[in-house]
């Protein structure tokens, strides 16, 4: 996995409110927009039972894993239900409307 | 010093706290911390724990229901991951703490690390006991496939995949005190059929005398679990995994698992490899202090204080509060004298009491019993001069708060002894309730008092839900909720606020149903998004409120809804119902369960084209394409060319039907045609929760009518039956009659009134096999059949909107409805894929 900002595609891949799934350097991450227009990206995979992510339900603070509703925190990752965390990473849009995510 | 402390990694330069470490992240262990934290005990000390099991502390007496299902592992953490981190405690969990150096003052642990303490507390609990059973451990000294221990959250879940997998159907529990009765039960719930096999000569002989636990044998084995006791296991049959288990004079059991709850052994092998004084457990003295060891403290059920040694978690409040006092310094004259052990518990569905003695020893002893075998009650009390000092409770458990406090104090007895068993006009149980004294236990699982449950109620708390997250009382093992209602109820003095979070109908908009539906009326609020502006708390967006808030709004709004994707469920964003692998099934709409050769050749080609791992028939009469990657949804669809059957949706489902009247000898009505007319008209419409139909052509029922949402049944003349609220799933309930009509349109039109009053007025989730109890049949013909409120128009109406704005959900095929709709969520292969048949 290569350190450093990643270049995942345009903002508009991800509609207001959802997330969608990018393979990154070897990693699976999932990537939100928010209803406020900033994004959250988080690993994709859920450490419950290995669902998709990015296909959960959020709001402001939470993502729920669309399988057994376990619910992580998109800023940290870290589950408010009692699940392991998942990975959190920085993400913003640059000036020409990329999302950018940060691998550390 | 210094240079030791640094080994740690953590010490912080300046802070001159005395670094407390506590090993064992249990039960004990964090509630020792919770009375050291809340005697300002952070300010004195920086706290590091060591838990050997990879999470925060969980309340392991729920462990049981997480075995039957009926509460998921995460619901039971008592100090989440969160909670550590806001009170600044350092948790290593996952680690095992090996070694402690007394005289270095060092732990060392499983990860290499030497952590440095001032003060120690050693909280390690206990472990299941195993037998010398031949054939437990495989050659590599591991447990064999199929034995499990039950003591903790993995213990649990390796239960539950084990007995899911569909080839296992009988198991062994070894033991048949509590928590072999608890694992039987459990397993049960997973349609394990379960032997308990006890080496005792009664069940629970912990905790009762062969009578009661003949009564609760007659109880346990209506549960359907078969008991053998004065039986001992003398070998585990199968040699790489378990095939049964023989028993020292019975023909042997042919079983897939077996659950060993033969008792626990306290956790002592760190104190033993210290050097600490261990006898039965870990001793301690009236402090909690290891004797000679000024900073060295145990607590829990690895502990033995004058000779005793605890495996219930009541006395572990008291210890923990007494070492609590010491350790900060807050009451150096506290002391733990013991904990009399009256327990309290739900074994197996069953209200158990049990304390002191349980029989006479005496000839001077008197014995009051009551024994009603049938009903599974058995109540048995020992008196000895004039005072109790044993009683027993099985199946009623209305006299135990005072029964326990009148063994507590040695209180004075009525002469009419039978008034101990029962309430004979005699202070009843409100009088009861004030008469117990402010420090009786209510809960004992977590340790709450009836003072700490006052406080709470005149601290401004009143309702009784709000009682229950305050104080944790009633949320053990769930036993004593009705006597935590009965003292809120007496503290708040009949101002008990009845919770209103309760009736939300999302949690995350303060308001009932009927407010919320005006509100969005009046206001006009036709998005998901719009109404968590308006009204939620902040404008807060809730993620849990958004499936709820979607389907009601399209209900309100039909054709003039705001259809934010966000706002739905994966399975509603794509159609489709998301699988464990992150695949999706897919299920084309067979309206009445009737097809044709050419969909069925479609079908067969489709199943080919795209490698569809399983094509299944459902229980709703139709076909099943599972496995499909989400990715080629819109090109099965279109291949298909058949509309969505909506099996993932709370929505209208399926219509069954049996062949009718054109083919059946008996049929009297034509009840395939009916069906499809029904399924035609209703197709797709959202409502609180899954609605499933039948229409059966006469009262043999083929379709099963009796037992659905909205069932139909053609009776002689030509008329029609139309039943309501039935199921069978989860619930089984016989569905109630709404009406007798004489032509299928009417039965169109009132099971479509029916649907849209529900809809209407149903709680999120709620199926109609709750709601129409809730409402009552009486009330419903009157609204429904006879219009007896004058809005059936206004129903029909309603109703007739949705039947209109609807338009299969597939024809996305053609054009997604958002960027990357069906691209994957998984963009690696990671899950494991489900088996190919
Ligand atoms: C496919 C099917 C099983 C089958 O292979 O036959 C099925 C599959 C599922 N059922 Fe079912 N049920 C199926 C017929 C039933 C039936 C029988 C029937 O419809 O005649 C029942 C009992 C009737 C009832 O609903 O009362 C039934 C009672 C349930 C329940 C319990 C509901 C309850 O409140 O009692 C659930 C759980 C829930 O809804 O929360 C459930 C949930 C599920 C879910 C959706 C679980 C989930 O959330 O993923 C399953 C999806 C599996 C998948 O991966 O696609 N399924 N399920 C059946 C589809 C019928 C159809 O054509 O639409
Ligand atoms: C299924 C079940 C149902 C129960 N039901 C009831 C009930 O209804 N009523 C009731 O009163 N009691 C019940 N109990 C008993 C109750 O759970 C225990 O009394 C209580 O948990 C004891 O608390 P403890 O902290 O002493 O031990 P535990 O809760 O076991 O905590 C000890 C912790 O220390 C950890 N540990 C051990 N050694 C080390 C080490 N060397 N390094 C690091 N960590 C270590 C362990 O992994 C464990 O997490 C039940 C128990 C079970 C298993
Ligand atoms: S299909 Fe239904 S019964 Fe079968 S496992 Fe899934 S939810 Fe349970
Ligand atoms: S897989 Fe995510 S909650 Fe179970």
């Amino acid at each position: 996995m290569s350190a450093g900002l990643h270049v995942l595609g345009p903002v508009d891949e991800i509609p207001v409110g959802e997330g969608r799934a990018y393979g990154v350097a070897g990693e699976q991450i999932a990537v939100f927009r928010l209803r406020d227009g900033s994004f959250r990206a988080v690993s994709a995979v859920c450490p419950h039972k290995g669902g998709p992510i990015a296909d959960g339900t959020i709001d402001r603070a939470v993502v729920m894993c669309p399988l057994h509703q376990h619910a992580f925190e998109l800023e940290t990752g870290c589950s408010t239900t009692g699940a392991g965390p998942l990975r959190s990473y920085p993400v913003f849009a640059d000036d020409s409307q990329n999302v950018i995510v940060r691998l550390p | 010093m210094t240079a030791l402390a640094s080994r740690s990694g953590r010490s912080t330069p300046g802070d001159t706290r005395r670094r407390l470490v506590v090993i064992g992240n249990g039960m004990a262990g964090a509630r020792a911390v919770e009375e050291i934290l809340a005697r300002g005990g952070a300010v004195q000390h920086r706290i590091t724990m060591f838990g050997d099991e990879p999470y925060g502390n969980y309340n392991r007496i729920m462990l049981s229901h997480v075995l039957s299902g009926e509460e998921e592992a995460g619901g039971i953490f008592l100090n989440s991951l969160d909670w550590y981190r806001e009170n600044g405690i350092t948790l290593h969990a996952g680690v095992r703490v090996e070694k402690i150096d007394r005289f270095a003052k060092l732990v060392f642990s499983d990860d290499g690390r030497a952590t440095p303490y001032d003060v120690l507390v050693i909280a390690t609990g206990s472990r299941s006991f195993m037998p010398a059973v031949e054939g437990l451990y495989t050659p590599g000294g591991r447990l064999l496939p199929g034995v499990f221990a039950f003591r903790t959250i993995d213990d649990t879940h390796g239960m539950v995949s084990y007995a899911q997998q569909d080839h296992h159907r009988r198991a062994v529990v070894i033991g048949g005190g509590l928590l072999g009765l608890e694992a039987a039960r459990g397993l049960q719930s997973h349609g394990i059929d379960v032997d308990v096999v006890h080496s005792g000569g009664h069940l629970m002989n912990a905790q009762m005398g062969p009578d009661g636990g003949a009564v609760l044998r007659r109880s346990v084995e209506a549960l359907g679990i078969r008991v053998h006791t004065g039986s001992r296991t003398t070998a585990i049959l199968g040699g790489d995994k378990v095939r049964g288990v023989e028993l020292r004079d019975a023909p042997d059991i042919a079983c897939d698992m077996v659950v060993v709850a033969a008792g626990i052994r306290p956790n002592v092998e760190v104190a033993v490899t210290s050097g600490l004084p261990v006898e039965r457990a870990i001793v301690v003295d009236d402090h909690m202090r290891v004797p000679d060891e000024d900073e060295i403290y145990a607590v829990g059920e690895c502990v033995q204080h004058r000779g005793e040694v605890y495996g219930l978690v009541a006395p572990l409040w008291e210890q923990a509060a007494v070492l609590a006092d010491h350790v900060t310094g807050a009451d150096p004259s506290s002391v733990y004298l013991g904990s009399r052990t009256a327990t309290k518990l739900k074994v197996a569905g069953v209200d158990v009491a049990s304390m002191g003695l349980q029989a006479p020893e005496r000839d001077t002893d008197e014995h009051v019993v009551f024994s009603e075998p049938s009903r599974g009650v058995f109540k048995s009390i020992v008196i000895r001069d004039s005072k109790i000092v044993g009683a027993t409770l099985l199946g009623d458990s209305r006299k135990v708060a005072y029964l326990t406090q009148a063994f507590d104090r040695g209180l004075p007895l009525p002469d009419e002894r039978v008034s101990l068993l029962f309430d004979l006009g005699g202070p009843g149980e409100e009088a009861g309730v004030a008469e117990l004294d402010g420090d009786a236990q209510v809960c004992n699982c977590n340790g709450v008092s009836k003072q700490a449950i006052t406080d709470t109620v005149r601290g401004g708390c009143t309702s009784f839900s709000g009682v229950m997250d305050a104080t944790r009382a009633g949320k053990g093992c769930g036993s004593c909720k009705l006597l935590v209602r009965q003292v809120v109820e007496w503290a708040a003095d009949g101002a008990v606020a009845e919770d209103p979070a309760a009736a939300y109908y999302v949690p995350g908009v303060p308001l009932e149903k009927a407010a919320l539906m005006t509100a969005v009326r009046e206001q006009g609020l036709r998005s998901v998004s719009a109404v968590f502006a308006a009204l939620a708390p902040g404008g807060a967006e809730d993620a849990k409120s958004k499936m709820g808030l979607a389907s009601l709004l399209k209900m309100m709004w039909a054709g003039e809804y705001i259809d934010e994707r966000d706002a739905r469920f994966v399975n509603d964003r794509v159609h489709a119902n998301i699988q464990r692998d992150g695949t999706f099934s897919v299920v084309p709409q067979m309206k009445g369960g009737v097809t044709s050769p050419e969909q069925l050749r479609r079908i067969a080609d489709v199943a080919d084209k795209y490698n569809i791992p399983l094509v299944k028939l459902t229980g709703g009469q139709r076909i099943d394409l599972l496995g499909v990657p989400k990715e080629d949804l819109p090109k099965v669809w279109a291949d298909l060319d058949m509309p969505s059957g909506y099996a993932y949706g709370k929505s209208f489902r399926t219509v069954k039907t049996c062949v009718g009247q054109e083919f059946c000898r008996f049929g009297t009505g034509d009840s395939t045609k009916l069906g499809i007319e029904i399924e035609s008209r209703f197709q797709g419409i959202e409502s609180p929760a899954k609605l499933k139909l039948a229409v059966s052509g006469c009262p043999r029922n083929c379709a099963e009518s009796l037992v659905k949402d909205v069932g139909v049944v053609a009776v002689d003349g030509g008329r029609w039956e139309i039943y309501v609220g039935g199921a069978a799933g989860a619930h089984i309930r016989k569905g109630d009659l709404l009406a007798t009509v004489d032509d299928p349109e009417t039965v169109k039109l009132l099971a479509g009134r029916f649907m849209q009053y529900y809809r209407e007025r149903a709680n999120w989730l709620e199926r109609t096999y709750a709601f129409v109890p809730r409402v009552g049949i009486g009330h419903l013909r009157a609204v429904i059949v006879d219009d007896a409120e004058g809005i059936a128009a206004r129903l029909d109406e309603a109703m007739q909107r949705s039947v209109d704005s609807y338009a299969d959900p597939w024809a996305e095929r053609n054009g997604p409805f958002t960027p990357g709709q069906f691209r994957t969520s998984l963009p690696l292969e990671v899950l494991p894929r489900v088996p190919v048949r």
